[in-house]
């Protein structure tokens, strides 16, 4: 649900990284926050458990300049992954305006992926969206496994079992080294803000 | 859940209500926030206005009702419509108004947990009339 204050000429937007546990949801936002002029992002929110995973969300707002002369402000939310937090994962998902699926490269991960990516589609039903009607980008991320001889899953393996029907973007990354971050944190806002503005701006101002 | 737009208008017939029940009352802040985290409204004495990183602050309190939500529906109840908690020097009310809103108000011991009840039961239509219609 985006927040448009006329007043004082912002937009507010709520992206949510969503994904099974430890595929890097939170590690994106550490990036993000790490890289950013302070003057553009505000105080990174965690609510994690002692072993770091996070156990309700982690939040950063970032400013990210204007367009048509209003602010655009998106603040970033993570889910906790685990299987058992389902029921969390629908409260985050309140009111989201845009999403980054992140995905776990590992083989022995597969079905996490997939059974991640139903979950997303069944609480979103719960709030009545549809995945399809969002704004999405896919990130494969953790692709510097890739060149260990850990067994990992193809970029065509991961098209075909979670982008075959959505047939959105996808990005390749590496969270810890930031390869891949920002271009998507660039698209999802750029698609995000253009969904708000479509819905809004042009038809209403 | 619709996208919310606030206008100057708005905003101002917001902060006035919230102002002349709360503030005058002797209320340090008051945030008007919706069930996503949004903060719609901030108003507070400038003097007693604490330090407080509103966005922060409106996140949580959105996920802690949102939590209590589903502790209420764990024990046979619609919703609990307030959440309060005592500190050594401050206290904090949070109050849902209308469908999607909640009012944040933040108060010291000099002023009466019940003063704020009830400012707040009764402001709750005006402010969801404002921006939900």
């Amino acid at each position: 649900m985006a927040l448009i204050d006329l007043s004082k000429k912002e937009v507010h937007c709520k992206v949510v990284y969503y994904g099974p546990g430890r595929c890097g949801k939170t590690t994106n936002l550490l990036y993000i926050h790490k890289a950013m002029d302070e003057k553009d992002r505000g105080k990174m929110l965690t609510i994690d458990t002692k072993g770091d995973r996070t156990l309700f969300f982690d939040l950063l707002p970032l400013n990210l300049g204007k367009i048509s002369g209003f602010d655009i402000r998106i603040q970033l939310y993570t889910v906790p992954g685990q299987v058992m937090y389902e029921a969390t994962r629908r409260l985050v998902l309140k009111g989201v305006d845009g999403l980054v699926y992140v995905a776990d490269p590992l083989m022995v991960r597969r079905d996490r992926n997939i059974e991640g990516l139903e979950d997303l589609r069944r609480n979103l039903e719960k709030h009545n969206i549809k995945l399809e009607d969002m704004p999405l980008v896919l990130q494969y991320n953790k692709r510097d496994l890739c060149d260990t001889p850990i067994p990992t899953l193809t970029i065509e393996q991961l098209e075909q079992d979670l982008n075959s029907q959505l047939k959105t973007v996808y990005y390749e990354a590496v969270a810890t080294t930031g390869v891949g971050v920002f271009e998507t944190l660039t698209e999802i806002t750029k698609r995000t803000v253009r969904h708000v503005a479509e819905k809004h701006l042009l038809t209403k101002i | 859940m619709a996208d919310i737009i606030i206008t100057a208008q708005s905003q101002e017939k917001a902060g006035n209500l919230i102002v002349n029940s709360l503030i005058k009352a002797g209320v340090r802040t008051a945030l008007l926030i919706d069930s996503a985290g949004n903060v719609l409204a901030n108003c507070g004495h400038e003097q007693q206005q604490i330090d407080i990183d509103a966005i922060s602050l409106a996140a949580l309190a959105a996920a802690s009702l949102a939590a209590t939500s589903q502790i209420a529906k764990l024990i046979g109840e619609d919703d609990f419509s307030l959440l309060f908690h005592k500190g050594k020097n401050g206290n904090i009310h949070f109050g849902r108004v209308g469908e999607e809103l909640i009012l944040i108000t933040i108060f010291g011991d000099d002023v009466s947990l019940g003063l704020i009840r009830c400012r707040v039961a009764e402001l709750s239509d005006g402010l969801a009339q404002i921006f939900e219609g």
